[in-house]
């Protein structure tokens, strides 16, 4: 269950809608944004607040990229890896990223800091190769840069 | 050339209320709530050839009107701001810099079509833009250009953000509508079309951002002007994207007849290092290549469907003499691949199959039969799914096999001679 003082805060946002339900994305970045993650028990508060069964609310997070059962490193790096980043590098970007942290694709280093993610096309091709660092948008990026944003996320 | 779309990009503060409204800002919106008949609007976008900017090129005025104003249920209005098409990226522009003209547009265009309520579905991603988006509506707001009786007008409107969850296919029309309603984005089968059942089963108009941020210059200037700026069938300039091997990548408003040769090399300042061009994407990754011997094509919707490949989202990616086209094939496979929600057997299986035969033959490992089934695998998508991005599969992914077929062959290994 909600707290009522938190269920207050999701009608804010539930009341622009003509449905309950179709408050279900922005609450759920909602969540995230407080606990860094959507777990099992948001699943079922979300599912009891809006009066649907938990699966509907568990295949929303399983099927959008941006909701994480899992935390993230304080610093989260999506690389974009489609047409127009890899034609200027992407690869060699991401390549460089994985070797600096010892992580793959999908990881978090085991201090918690950084979080790697291979994402497809962020809308940034004008500055590609670029990646989003957690809210921002960053690019063209170049070893020099990666190690630039590396040590300030230290 | 006069800009229109992004006339206001660059300025300082060009995202606040008071900036818009020293450029003439709302003055549309005025215009048309107080002096015209929704019927004359749609009349006068119909007029000016206004077409759909986020891909589909649908004349707008047309799709305005298929909106039944006798039919009871509450209309909506929806904004596809959810730009995942690779190669695309001016919405964004559009979203950060200029969010009032989008709301302008809104107004004019619920007012237009019955409708009281506007969603803008902005991708996830977005950070800023949702933001700015939102700054903008609470300014609104507090200025009375949205709510009860706006502008002194009697009209109700309200406008609502909603962030997306970070799935490509949710710029699909009746896939966005689904994740608007909470779910995921799975899309719908058309017929019935949005315009009777829509969002909340409800009769709905979905347009681009970049669409319904030109309805307010078209009513303040008036068709005419607008149709005269692009080509017969196509008014207005376009936000061309051009991103790749080009040395000015960006965003550059321009008529729709101009051409591509001269979006590479007179505005994107041609390709860096001194290297030829060899393929180019003319609109958004779900557009078949095209190659050097095509790029004097203008580029309308007319002119490039004429030469079998589309205007799309006017995201123009270039690709150099650098270019493996089985790598990028590869990529775009890969995207396909990621993006395909799942729903239709031939795109959630072929999808994938596409992109592991593709980088079989890429890394070296492909055989004859490889490349011999490809395009079967390749266009039993398209055709056979729910919705165009089966077909996007089919046309994009088959255009490097069919134009570049020599590069794949290349790749392939020999059989062993047999003993």
């Amino acid at each position: 269950m909600f707290s009522a003082e938190f269920k207050q805060e999701l009608d804010k946002i539930t009341n622009k809608y003509e449905q309950k339900r179709a408050a279900l994305l922005p609450l759920l970045h909602c969540v995230q944004e407080k606990e860094g993650l959507i777990s099992p028990e948001t699943e079922k508060n979300l599912a009891e607040y809006l009066g649907i069964p938990v699966v509907q609310v568990h295949e929303v997070v399983s099927f959008y990229h941006l909701f994480h059962q899992q935390k993230l490193g304080k610093c989260h790096f999506s690389i974009c890896q489609t047409t127009a980043c890899a034609l200027r590098g992407a690869e060699g970007i991401i390549d460089y990223i994985q070797q600096k942290l010892n992580i793959k694709p999908g990881e978090t280093t085991p201090d918690g800091k950084f979080s790697l993610s291979v994402v497809e096309c962020l809308g940034a091709c004008e500055i590609a190769p670029m990646m989003q660092c957690n809210k921002d948008y960053i690019g063209p990026l170049t070893k020099q840069k990666v190690d630039e944003l590396m040590g300030k996320n230290k | 050339m006069e800009k229109i779309a992004s006339r206001r990009f660059g300025q300082d503060n060009s995202h606040l209320l008071a900036s818009y409204l020293k450029d003439n800002g709302y003055a549309a919106a005025r215009k048309a709530l107080t002096g015209m008949t929704p019927a004359q609007i749609i009349d006068e976008v119909k007029k000016s050839n206004l077409r759909g900017l986020g891909g589909a090129g649908f004349p707008t005025g047309m799709k305005w009107s298929f909106i039944p104003a006798a039919n009871p249920k509450p209309k909506y209005l929806v904004i596809n701001a959810d730009e995942g098409e690779p190669g695309t990226f001016k919405d964004k522009y559009i979203l950060e810099q200029d969010p009032h003209a989008l709301l302008e547009g809104i107004i004019i265009t619920c007012y237009a079509i019955g409708s009281h309520k506007a969603y803008i579905y902005i991708r996830g991603e977005y950070i800023k833009s949702l933001q700015r988006m939102q700054a903008a509506i609470d300014e609104a707001y507090k200025e009375k250009y949205l709510g009860k009786g706006v502008m002194g007008s009697g009209f109700d409107i309200d406008v609502v953000v909603h962030p997306g969850g970070g799935a490509y296919i949710c710029g699909e029309e009746t896939a966005l509508l689904e994740s608007l309603e909470g779910k995921k984005g799975f899309p719908r089968l058309k017929p019935p079309f949005p315009a009777i059942v829509g969002l909340f089963n409800c009769p709905t108009v979905i347009n681009n951002v970049e669409t319904i941020a030109c309805v307010g210059p078209i009513i303040n200037k008036g068709a005419e002007w607008y149709a005269k700026l692009g080509s017969e069938k196509n008014g207005g300039n376009r936000l061309f994207c051009i991103s790749g091997h080009v040395n000015k990548p960006g965003v550059y408003e321009l008529p729709n007849g101009t051409t591509l040769r001269e979006l590479i090399y007179t505005h994107a300042g041609g390709i860096p290092n001194g290297r030829q061009l060899k393929a180019v994407i003319p609109g958004g990754i779900s557009a078949p290549l095209l190659t050097p011997d095509q790029i004097d094509v203008k580029m309308d919707f007319d002119s490039l469907k004429a030469i079998g490949s589309m205007a799309g989202s006017g995201g123009i990616i270039v690709m150099d003499d650098t270019t493996d086209m089985v790598w990028a094939a590869m990529v775009a496979a890969r995207f396909f691949a990621h993006e395909s929600c799942g729903q239709c057997s031939p795109c959630r299986e072929g999808s994938g199959w596409v992109y592991r035969n593709v980088k079989k033959i890429y890394h070296g490992h492909g055989k004859p039969h490889d490349l011999n089934n490809l395009p079967g695998i390749v266009n039993n998508i398209g055709g056979n799914t729910i919705c165009a991005f089966g077909d996007a599969v089919t046309m994009s992914v088959g255009s490097y096999v069919s134009k570049f077929r020599h590069e794949f062959e290349a790749k392939i290994t020999k059989e062993p001679a047999h003993a």
